[in-house]
């Protein structure tokens, strides 16, 4: 068997190859439900039903897609202009922190208080991302190492502010900030904890970032300096300036997803691991399928929020544990990264 | 002549939509010369890649000393003595020469260490400069092809297979690889040379075999072949090799450039106190070997490296340092690599040809893009510069290098050029393709541009240029008038010889 390149690989070799690694995850993810002692379409079916085929699964699946919206339409831009951001889970936890600052201590008038802890949060991802664009701009330090690290810090930041300055006073022994006001709080679809706002606020961004992409002189440079920096350096494109511009985008973009987990369902800053529980990591996944195209997350990151919310079905219903899921994004990523050879090439026998 | 050594037999590859190669056979003797001509896309580097276990066949087989063999990977081409110099060096960048020669080449302990006299005493019998504790990222491509040949007559090959050996050679360097293929014939071993470059065919080959649309045109030993012949045979046509231009009325003074010195990417000083005048209308040759500052002058006049001294004025003004304000003054840019620095292939035909212009009127309105008349632009410059791409929505990467040249030119070119920094222009084209991107050159020149032409190729630098410099270690001999200096003494002076 040997590997032949390929001249010109249509589109629909890149739908195919994604959707094959896609099975071959679930089919190595039902090897472990098998070793579970599970039959892997009865753990499939159970995960079906227990979303899809059911009202408050929907809801489940929907409150989960709209923090993975955001940041992989960010991310999918991101990645298309090779700035490698893995922080997306720090940007969001400093994005829940600058909007919970505003909530808490910024006496405004209520109609204000929303869109200015949007407004903050926003800036909160923008500047925590920045900062791994600048130092890679300004020491060439390689974004992937500095924007992970940057994830630890803000993990460590929160912790501190819920249990010290920022402790709620009514908390006895937990660890969290007060409560928002009531008009501090995202409407929610009825009964749910499907906070719309955000969730239309991440439709409209993934399909403005597509525009921006294809269709503005911006997207056409982060393009150019995306697919051939030598290039851009002779166009005398910026790639300092592409890199930050994306940076800010992409953080800002989580860091509006932490504004959505906080203002719209746990009211308030609490501990990083339940504010989040991975979203900028299950992101990274979610844009590595769009490859490249931010309105594509509409599609990806429900199927990620099916995966989460079946998740916890499964942790529900056979009393595994939730950390399945995390089995089931690493085997996805491994299947499509390795996928990727296929894009290019295809495989002959002899 | 006694058996041959290498036997291929009705070779046959297909790929979608094209025969590469049909029905080819030809047979290597041991201690011969064998010459593989033809143009662009004629089938020269399936054939090297079938010889080398890149490719499979689809039909006809491949005989070693008479005996059928499967060359289904590099590793067997090595093991039948078939040993291949890419014509695009495959070196790991981050790693010492030595390194790179050590490389699958035995001993576990302390390999480069144990290869270095051998790879001092290769390269010294064969004239061969390579540093073997140099990194290669610090090499020229012309060092780089070099450390490849190197790495080649390492392996002892029985039959070599030199892909275009010569393009980044001087005259007397490469007549020094002649000296050592002549070595290596005496030796009894075979080599197959691959060149664009007919007289160098002429003065070392043995036999020669011309390629046309994947097919063998012409089986011609080395005395029934002639320059006109040969081109005749791979062109399909008559070719002129006249020197057409006329040297015009100089214009008034365009580009002046005094006592320019620039650091190289190493640190080094790589300009050293380079002084010219450019007139309207003109076109200044450069040549040199690789690595002697070529690169840093053009990259200082397209505003990609600062100078560290010196002054450029571009109609009396300081040039900024800028490559897109320089493009709006009108320098134009083809630089030396047209798939890392002047293309984006993944990106379209089209977008390939709006690089310089896509956010000014009519391509943009505001900060949004017109995707139609992008199109439209593209339709255009397809038509006039004669790109053969299947639309203009076709990724870049797909077209021939000459085609790709195309693009470069027509999207440079478009917008009124006055000064126009062509690098190698033709590497790697065939003599159709190298003809139009010289037309459109002396096309501008008519039209009042002037001409920077660095090249390696001294026939076009004669042909097209009306003054020639040349550089070496950093500072420009010259310019010395087109018709008053030879071949010969161009090639002196690119080795630091007087002319």
């Amino acid at each position: 068997m040997r590997l032949e390149p390929l001249p010109n690989p249509s589109p629909l070799r890149s739908v195919g190859v994604t959707l094959l690694a896609l099975g071959l995850a679930f089919a190595l993810v039902g090897g472990v439900f098998w070793a579970y002692g599970l039959s892997p379409l009865e753990a499939y079916r159970t995960m079906l039903e227990g979303t899809l085929l059911d009202p408050r699964g929907w809801q489940e699946v929907l409150r989960r897609t709209i923090p993975l919206l955001l940041i992989g339409a960010g991310l999918s831009l991101a990645f298309r202009t090779q700035f490698y951001n893995i922080g997306a889970e720090g940007q969001l936890l400093l994005g829940a922190v600058l909007a919970a600052g505003v909530a808490l201590f910024l006496p405004l008038p209520p109609a204000l208080s929303l869109p200015a802890m949007a407004l903050a949060a926003a800036l909160g991802g923008a500047l925590w991302c920045g900062l791994a664009a600048w130092l890679k701009n300004r020491f060439y330090v390689n974004e992937i190492l500095t924007t992970l690290m940057l994830n630890y810090v803000a993990q460590s930041l929160v912790i501190y502010l819920i249990n010290g300055p920022w402790r709620g006073k009514d908390v006895r022994g937990y660890i969290y900030s007060d409560r928002f006001a009531e008009y501090q709080q995202l409407p929610v679809l009825l009964g749910s904890n499907v906070h719309w706002p955000t969730l239309a606020l991440g439709i409209a961004l993934a399909l403005l970032l597509q525009l921006l992409l294809f269709r503005s002189t911006l997207g056409f440079r982060l393009r150019v300096v995306g697919e051939n920096p030598g290039a851009a350096r002779y166009l005398g494109i910026s790639q300092s300036r592409a890199f930050l511009v994306v940076a800010l985008i992409t953080g800002g973009a989580a860091g509006l997803a932490g504004f959505g987990e906080i203002a719209g369902i746990h009211h308030r800053l609490i501990e990083p691991t339940q504010l989040s529980s991975g979203y900028g990591f299950t992101a990274i996944i979610v844009a590595w399928l769009a490859r490249g195209n931010p309105a594509l997350v509409l599609l990806t990151a429900p199927l990620m929020g099916l995966i989460l919310a079946g998740g916890d079905v499964l942790k529900v219903s056979f009393n595994l544990p939730f950390r399945i899921v995390d089995v089931f994004s690493g085997v996805m990523l491994f299947a499509l990264i390795g996928s990727e050879l296929f894009l290019r090439y295809r495989l002959r026998h002899r | 002549m006694g058996k041959p050594l290498l036997q291929l037999r009705d070779i046959t590859k297909r790929f979608p939509g094209v025969v590469a190669n049909d029905r080819v056979s030809l047979e290597l003797y041991p201690g011969e010369v064998l010459a593989l001509l033809g143009e662009n896309g004629a089938g020269k580097s399936t054939l090297v890649s079938i010889l080398y276990g890149l490719y499979r066949p689809d039909e006809g087989e491949i005989l070693v000393e008479g005996s059928p063999v499967r060359i289904a990977s590099p590793v067997d081409a090595l093991r039948y003595g078939i040993g291949l110099v890419p014509q695009h060096p495959v070196l790991v960048d981050r790693h010492t020469v030595a390194e790179n020669l050590a490389l699958g080449l035995g001993s576990a302990l302390f390999p480069s260490r144990r290869i270095l006299p051998l790879i001092e005493r290769i390269a010294g019998a064969y004239g061969l400069q390579v540093d073997p504790k140099a990194y290669v990222h610090q090499l020229s491509p012309g060092e780089k092809q070099r450390v490849e040949i190197v790495r080649a007559l390492l392996r002892g090959a029985k039959a070599l297979i030199l892909d275009e050996p010569t393009s980044v050679l001087t005259p007397q360097e490469a007549q020094a690889l002649f000296r050592v293929m002549r070595e290596l014939r005496a030796a009894g071993k075979s080599i197959i040379f691959i060149s664009h470059k007919l007289e160098e065919v002429l003065s070392i080959a043995d036999r020669c075999v011309v390629l046309r649309r994947g097919r063998v045109v012409g089986n011609l030993p080395r005395e029934e072949a002639s320059k006109t012949r040969l081109a005749e045979l791979m062109v399909g046509r008559q070719v002129s090799f006249e020197r057409r231009r006329q040297t015009p009325d100089p214009g008034p003074v365009l580009l002046k450039v005094e006592g320019l010195t620039a650091r190289s990417e190493r640190g080094l000083l790589a300009l050293r106190g380079v002084g010219f005048e450019l007139r309207s209308g003109e076109v200044l040759g450069i040549a040199g070997i690789a690595g002697n500052g070529q690169s840093e002058l053009v990259e200082v006049l397209a505003g990609l490296r600062l100078p560290q001294g010196g002054r450029v004025l571009l109609e009396g003004k300081p040039l900024p340092s800028d490559p897109a304000r320089l493009f709006a003054l009108g320098v134009a840019h083809i630089p030396e690599d047209r798939i890392r620095m002047g293309s984006v292939p993944s990106m379209s035909v089209a977008e390939n040809l709006a690089l310089r212009n896509f956010d000014q009127p009519p391509l943009a309105r505001g900060v949004l893009l017109d995707p139609k008349a992008m199109s439209a632009q593209a339709e255009e410059r397809v038509r006039a510069y004669a790109i053969a791409t299947p639309s203009v929505h076709t990724p870049a990467r797909l077209l021939s290098g000459g085609n790709l040249q195309k693009v470069i030119l027509a999207r440079e070119l478009s917008t009124k050029a006055r000064l126009i920094l062509a690098v190698h222009p033709t590497y790697g084209l065939d003599i159709g393709a190298a003809e139009q991107v010289h037309e459109a050159l002396l096309q501008q020149t008519r039209l009042g541009a002037a001409v920077v032409l660095v090249s390696e190729d001294l026939e076009e630098l004669l042909s097209l240029s009306d003054r020639i410099g040349v550089m070496h270690r950093g500072e420009l001999l010259g310019p010395y008038g087109a018709m008053e200096v030879s071949r010969e003494q161009i090639g002196l002076l690119m080795t630091g010889g007087a002319a």
